[in-house]
């Protein structure tokens, strides 16, 4: 190795880390340059989470790794170590309080320790503003945590680490909730850092951004170190490949679905606030795409089709009948399904079983007359959709908490096919879904429109609805203002539109 | 005001809702806004306050507190026996005494809640319970009247004749429910520890994650609140110039429901001592105005367990954003 006159913020050789005899690290090497953005990419699972907590003291590496940060060997690192070395993690959950003030959450480190102070107000405000100016934001300093917008919290949860000093930050999936706009911003955050030495590891599912914001890509698969690239030259699908061993069909996978009958005829739609003078036809045995920005009113409109809240003016015609639905329950019995863009606590009850979850919208089919649930019924009914749906478990009384977020999405999408519906409505169904997973789910709703179900795909990511559906919407302030078809468009033109 | 407003909802809510009361009591009966009616209703409410602030810590720091009545009695047994073994004692040491006692009881809920990992309202039931069978079988439920001459006496701070020859006074529980107010305030906005009990109520695993220690948070939110119960009790006592053994049970709910009142929060977090003072003066008030009013005693509890629910499911409106310039309409 050349010996730089810049020694490396972090350089970690031959890491492994064995749990119950299977190796979730194999030998990995990882170096992140001072000042450097530098992402970690892989599947879950593929170890990613394992070298934070080992880079952050959190678990000991086995013998024969090779540590050294900003250029100083380190035979053991603790949490403490590295807290002093300048190591910050911002996790996917933040780990803020909501109910304080700005000015606390972002310097919180000097409220620390065990023998009581006197809270000094000022110097507070002074710290908090100084890191809110290094990463030139203005966030309201008064405001209560909870009352701001996601992305505004990031924004807190950084600034607290340069509170403490951090010269490396890792940041778990940061843009996940953020509308486009605010990622742009949490990016520009991103470059501002680096430019004042601050080395950023990015662990993020969205390749695009992956791709535009770091110099180098360290690339996990399975424990074992697939290859550190230059970003430069990289192409999403490239990046793919390397993540999951795997080649996936980037081809376009739309059909023209216009002759097949109209399942679900909406015109004029209106909700005070929410959207206006929504209109569209969805055919049967058709995918089609709903994109825009988050705040578009993309989920405001399912929820009106879903019968969770009322429009004001407009009509939903379902095969041929005009329909208005009090409430879900009367758009289940219609044969319209919802799947809630927050899969985790509205779409599943996280500590119940698989079965139980699979079932929760088909209770009353599945009881005898008698009133009482059939645990035979139940079983058949959840041993069907496991293997239509191939979801990878290991008992259907497991608890649903213990299954991949892909896995989890197919318990889901199966508690609503059950149902029989004729409409499907999939509200941002690969969040949080690694890429390998993405393309199983995607494969179903294919083959779920193959077999005649008419399916509503909304979506942030572009290319997600450009490669899956076979029209595209665009919805913007409340508003249809686009359509397109995947034929006679280019996800750069589409991303133009839609990120406008 | 507008911040005030913001970051104090609770508060200023009941604020309002005090001041219509007054007002309107004082219209309806003479005999409300007088300095008597007025230094008898602190007086007399100055313990539920001063175990209300210590409830208060608890509540921030995302638990609950159901044995700190019962662990009153306690202490006030303890007292009885310690002064008689120190051969009487006087007021500096009787609050040492209860408090010390309190903060011993309080550390035993923050040890079995920290060590066993089990939530607090589980351990305090139990405790509740351990403390109030203990009491009854080493006491045998019997009353005791001899109480030193310094605690059973009236400790004047202020007196004051009306012209209609009422007198109005103020008494050494209402000077310690002041120091407690004070103590607490002091303790939960202006120190650091009081931030990281308020960060811990909000979010007990970012607070670890960011360092703090979580088994001393719950020892001080238990032990303070120990600490009330028992210099509480030491007042209670001064009041009525016994201690009976299952003369405070029961009062923790009311308590609680002060607090909750005054905008403390059951999941933590949240929660202030003027809320705190508010909350329990907003129930005191109601009763005493029913009082004058000539309704029923019989109707008080379900009167005040209305007010308790409208208030409660009132609490989601914004005043803050009531008060703000309106915007356009989009």
């Amino acid at each position: 190795m050349t010996q730089t006159t810049q020694p490396n913020a972090i350089d970690f050789r031959a890491i492994t880390k064995v749990f119950g005899g299977v190796k979730a690290l194999d030998a990995v090497d990882f170096s992140v340059g001072m000042g450097e953005v530098h992402c970690l990419a892989g599947e879950n699972g593929s170890g990613k989470s394992t070298l934070i907590k080992i880079i952050t003291g959190v678990y000991q590496p086995e013998s024969g790794a090779d540590m050294s940060l900003f250029g100083e060997t380190i035979a053991r690192v603790s949490p403490a170590t590295a807290r002093s070395k300048g190591i910050a993690v911002i996790w996917q959950d933040l780990a803020l309080f909501p109910e304080m003030t700005v000015v606390e959450n972002i310097a919180f480190e000097t409220l620390l320790g065990n023998r009581p102070r006197r809270v000094r107000h000022a110097d507070l405000r002074q710290r908090a503003t100084a890191a809110l100016a290094q990463l030139e934001v203005q966030i309201d300093l008064n405001a209560r945590l909870g009352t701001l917008p996601i992305a505004q919290r990031q924004i807190v949860a950084i600034a607290r680490a340069l509170v403490s000093d951090a010269k490396l930050i890792f940041m778990d999936e940061p843009t996940a909730s953020l509308t486009q706009a605010e990622t742009d911003a949490l990016l520009h955050v991103v470059r501002t850092l680096s430019a004042r030495g601050v080395a950023v590891v990015f662990v993020s599912h969205r390749l695009a951004e992956v791709l535009d914001i770091s110099s180098r890509v360290t690339v996990l698969r399975d424990g074992k170190l697939v290859g550190v690239y230059p970003t430069a030259g990289m192409s999403q699908s490239r990046l793919t490949e390397l993540m999951t061993g795997r080649t996936f069909d980037q081809s376009v996978a739309a059909q023209d679905r216009s002759a097949a009958p109209v399942v679900m005829q909406v015109a004029g739609l209106s909700r005070r606030g929410e959207f206006a003078d929504v209109s569209f036809a969805l055919h049967q045995g058709e995918v089609l795409g709903l994109t825009g920005l988050i705040g578009a009113g993309r989920t405001e409109l399912a929820h009106v089709l879903f019968g969770m809240s009322r429009a004001d003016a407009g009509t939903v015609t379902l095969n041929g009948q005009v329909v208005r639905f009090g409430s879900n329950r009367d758009a289940v019995a219609a044969g319209v399904a919802y799947v809630s863009e927050d899969r985790l606590s509205l779409g599943l009850i996280q500590p119940q079983s698989i079965s139980d979850n699979a079932v929760l919208a088909v209770l009353p089919r599945i009881s005898g007359p008698s009133g009482l649930l059939s645990g035979k019924a139940q079983d058949d009914l959840v041993a069907h959709w496991i293997s239509e749906l191939a979801v990878k478990i290991g008992q259907p009384g497991d608890a649903v908490s213990t299954l991949s977020g892909g896995n989890q999405q197919r318990v889901v999408l199966a508690k609503w096919l059950a149902t029989a519906p004729k409409v499907l409505i999939l509200d941002c169904p690969t969040v949080g879904v690694d890429v390998g997973a993405r393309a199983g789910i995607f494969r179903i709703v294919r083959d779920l429109a193959a077999k005649g179900l008419a399916i509503l795909l909304i979506s942030d990511e572009v290319t997600e609805v450009y490669l899956n559906a076979d029209r595209i919407l665009h919805m913007a302030a409340g508003r249809m203002v686009g359509e397109y078809d995947p034929h006679r468009t280019s996800i750069p033109e589409l991303e133009g539109a839609v990120y406008a | 005001m507008r911040n005030f407003l913001r970051a104090y909802p609770a508060e200023a809510k009941l604020l309002i809702v005090l001041v219509l009361m007054v007002l309107g009591l004082s219209l309806a009966s003479p005999n409300f806004l007088t300095l008597g009616n007025v230094s008898s209703l602190l007086n007399n409410n100055a313990v539920n306050v001063i175990w209300a602030t210590g409830l208060l810590v608890v509540l921030i720091a995302g638990g609950i507190d159901i044995s700190f009545a019962v662990a009153a009695s306690v202490v006030q047994y303890l007292c009885v026996y310690a002064f008689a073994a120190i051969g009487g004692g006087n007021w500096a040491i009787g609050l040492l005494f209860a408090g010390t006692f309190g903060i011993g009881l309080g550390l035993i809920n923050a040890f079995l809640i920290h060590q066993f990992r089990i939530i607090s309202i589980v351990v305090t039931i139990s405790t509740f319970n351990a403390f109030f069978g203990l009491l009854m079988f080493f006491s045998s439920g019997r009353f005791l009247y001899n109480l030193p001459s310094w605690w059973s006496g009236r400790v004047i701070l202020w007196e004051h004749q009306s012209a209609d020859g009422t007198w109005a006074e103020l008494t050494i529980v209402f000077a310690v429910m002041l120091a407690a107010m004070v103590a607490t305030w002091a303790l939960i906005r202006h120190t650091t520890t009081g931030r990281q009990l308020y960060a811990f109520g909000d979010n007990a695993e970012g607070a670890r994650r960011v360092g703090i220690n979580v088994g001393l948070m719950q020892a001080i939110a238990f032990g303070w609140c120990g600490m009330m119960a028992g210099i509480g009790g030491l007042m209670q006592a001064n009041i009525t110039k016994e201690v009976v053994p299952n003369a405070l049970i029961g009062r923790e709910l009311d308590v609680l429901a002060a607090v909750v009142l005054g905008g403390a929060r059951l999941g933590g977090g949240r929660g202030s001592v003027l809320g705190c003072f508010l909350g329990v003066l907003l129930v005191a008030i109601t009763q005493n105005g029913l009082n004058l009013l000539g309704v029923s005693p019989y109707a008080f509890k379900m009167i005040v367990g209305l007010i308790i629910l409208l208030a409660i499911s009132t609490s989601n409106i914004d005043l803050a954003a009531m008060m703000a310039p309106r915007r356009k309409e989009r």
